[in-house]
């Protein structure tokens, strides 16, 4: 079964040894983001790839979430944004001339820091975004599947139609994630999707990405360390914008290449 | 044995006795502009209750005052407000809405948001007369209905906008956010999520501000409106009256019925105002509700 997968494109089961996809969903080439001029992120190189979970974590203020915000274009709504570098995505640059942003971000989902479910019923927030993207399926299987695949589904089923904004934090939280799953997006990028959560909704979603990762391509940015050696098979540890070490999980947490890892994994600072 | 020295004792008593006075001084204030408002009411209702039956609702304007009424004015301001919502609202609210979610933040966006903020404050007469050569004469409307609700919606437009543009920025960045990270575009995400959202505001300060329209009275003296009218407008080129030119009208008269009347118009108006702003209420909470 290993074998096959790591041939075809098909699917990685989840749990399977990281080095059995080598499929890149994003590459980035020397990437620089500068905020008015002043570098938040500088040329970091590296591929994220299919199928698995890449967290990215480093101290507060290091480029980390800047960096996530590039790879689907939500930083085109700060102002005063410049990006140099490429990044790759199923080769066309995400920042090429021709690329429409709007297309971009329908394949690259994206779950945030707050949950912010749309002031509509669960319903609507699952079912809008596809609609207004051209899906013409049933909205109810829709919204059954995504909700299901979130790990949502048997908590809400009796109140489709009531306002979102009654769920609970991890609730809501997870409806976000069920919303972006609807798209069906190739690559799903979460910026610490758990830091307003209690420690049981923390671990539904960490169950659930784990689940997610057979068909999705995951990038997560996370200050929680351990939560990084949980859940992903990449690691990057990013500081000062700059990207220290990138590499397995395993490795990166035990067995770092460089100092500056080894002391932050460690704890020693940060 | 106290658990503070007397000294802080003494300090402590004095800052409590400032803050006291400071809240009586607001109350002071608060309940002295309610007062006014209560003794004019008190006045005017004096003056015109008695004047106030069906038949001074359903009357043409007369010589005579136990005959005159108040029909065409009423009936001429409700037009007034239709079109004034039917050309303002659609503006303001997309030109608030530009100016948030379109416009590149710069030197012309704020220019332009200075710009409308000096509009508000312009005194209505110069809209009356901007409106007399524009509407009256340029585009040759003469002094109708349409002449009148242009003018006035110029002069409650930057209102409109800057309220709703408040509005619409207490829309959490988040949800727009959410949105595009779906693949909406600007419009989609401003249309399904950021004006349902701002509605209870936009609709607040749309009605206030059109109740600021029907208690204007000069402009429309400026561009015309008549102030005897024997007849009721059947189309936007008919000209008209309106409330406040038909009290101003009444209280410009030597006889004292006639004043006496204005006081019962004044009363109408008042009752129109407190329908218009009680609807505004009714919408902004009814809509909260439902979002929350």
């Amino acid at each position: 079964m290993s074998e096959l997968s790591a041939v075809g494109s098909a699917p990685a089961v989840a749990g399977e040894k990281a080095e059995a996809v080598t499929e890149k969903a994003l590459e980035l080439q020397e990437v620089s983001i500068l905020y008015s001029g002043i570098p938040a992120v500088k040329k970091v190189s590296c591929n994220f790839l299919r199928n698995n979970i890449t967290s990215i974590i480093g101290p507060s203020g290091c480029g980390k979430s800047t960096l996530l915000r590039s790879l689907n274009r939500m930083n085109d709504f700060i102002h005063d944004v410049t990006i140099e570098g490429k990044i790759m995505f199923s080769s066309e640059d995400l920042y090429g001339a021709g690329v429409d942003p709007v297309e971009v971000r329908r394949r690259i989902g994206m779950v945030f820091q707050k949950p912010n479910p749309f002031p509509k019923s669960i319903y609507n927030n699952i079912a809008w975004a596809p609609g207004i993207n051209g899906y013409e399926g049933s909205n109810d299987e829709l919204v059954e599947r995504s909700l299901k695949q979130a790990a949502l589904w048997d908590e809400v089923k009796d109140r489709l139609h009531d306002s979102a904004l009654n769920l609970s934090g991890g609730q809501q939280q997870r409806l976000c994630i069920a919303r972006a799953l609807a798209m069906e997006p190739e690559i799903l990028l979460m910026d610490e999707p758990c830091s307003a959560l209690d420690p049981i909704s923390t671990s539904h979603i960490e169950d659930l990405l784990f689940e997610l990762k057979s068909r999705y391509t995951i990038i997560i940015v996370t200050h929680n360390m351990q939560q990084a050696s949980r859940i992903s098979d990449f690691t990057a540890f990013m500081e000062m914008g700059k990207l220290i070490e990138f590499g397995e999980t395993e490795e990166v947490f035990t067995n770092p290449k460089v100092k500056r890892t080894e002391e932050y994994v460690t704890g020693r600072f940060g | 044995m106290s658990l503070i020295s007397e000294k802080d004792k003494k300090n402590l008593l004095r800052r409590q006795r400032k803050s006291d006075y400071f809240k009586k001084l607001c109350a002071l204030v608060t309940w002295s502009s309610v007062l006014l408002l209560a003794v004019l009411l008190f006045q005017v209702s004096v003056d015109g209750f008695s004047w106030i039956d069906w038949q001074f609702i359903t009357s043409f304007p007369s010589r005579f005052p136990e005959r005159a009424g108040i029909k065409s004015a009423l009936v001429g301001t409700f037009w007034l407000i239709g079109l004034i919502a039917i050309i303002s609202i659609p503006i303001g609210v997309s030109s608030a809405l530009y100016l948030e979610e379109f416009a590149k933040p710069g030197k012309l966006n704020k220019f332009i948001e200075v710009n409308i903020s000096n509009l508000a404050g312009v005194p209505s007469i110069v809209y009356g007369i901007l409106g007399l050569a524009i509407f009256v004469r340029f585009f040759a409307l003469e002094r109708s209905l349409l002449s009148g609700a242009l003018t006035m919606s110029l002069l409650i437009l930057p209102v409109i906008i800057i309220a709703s543009r408040e509005a619409i920025r207490t829309v959490p960045m988040s949800i727009r956010l959410g949105a595009y990270s779906l693949g909406a575009t600007r419009w989609q995400t401003a249309w399904a999520h950021v004006l349902p959202a701002s509605f209870p505001g936009i609709m607040t300060g749309v009605i206030l501000a059109l109740s600021r329209a029907i208690g204007e009275t000069a402009p429309l003296i400026m561009i015309g409106a008549l102030t005897f009218v024997a007849f009721l407008p059947e189309g936007p080129m008919d000209s008209f009256t309106a409330m406040p030119i038909q009290i101003y009208n009444w209280i410009s008269r030597p006889q004292q019925e006639f004043h006496e009347l204005a006081a019962a118009g004044i009363i109408v108006l008042l009752v129109v105002l407190l329908l218009m702003n009680a609807t505004a209420i009714y919408i902004r909470n009814k809509t909260e509700r439902r979002l929350k």
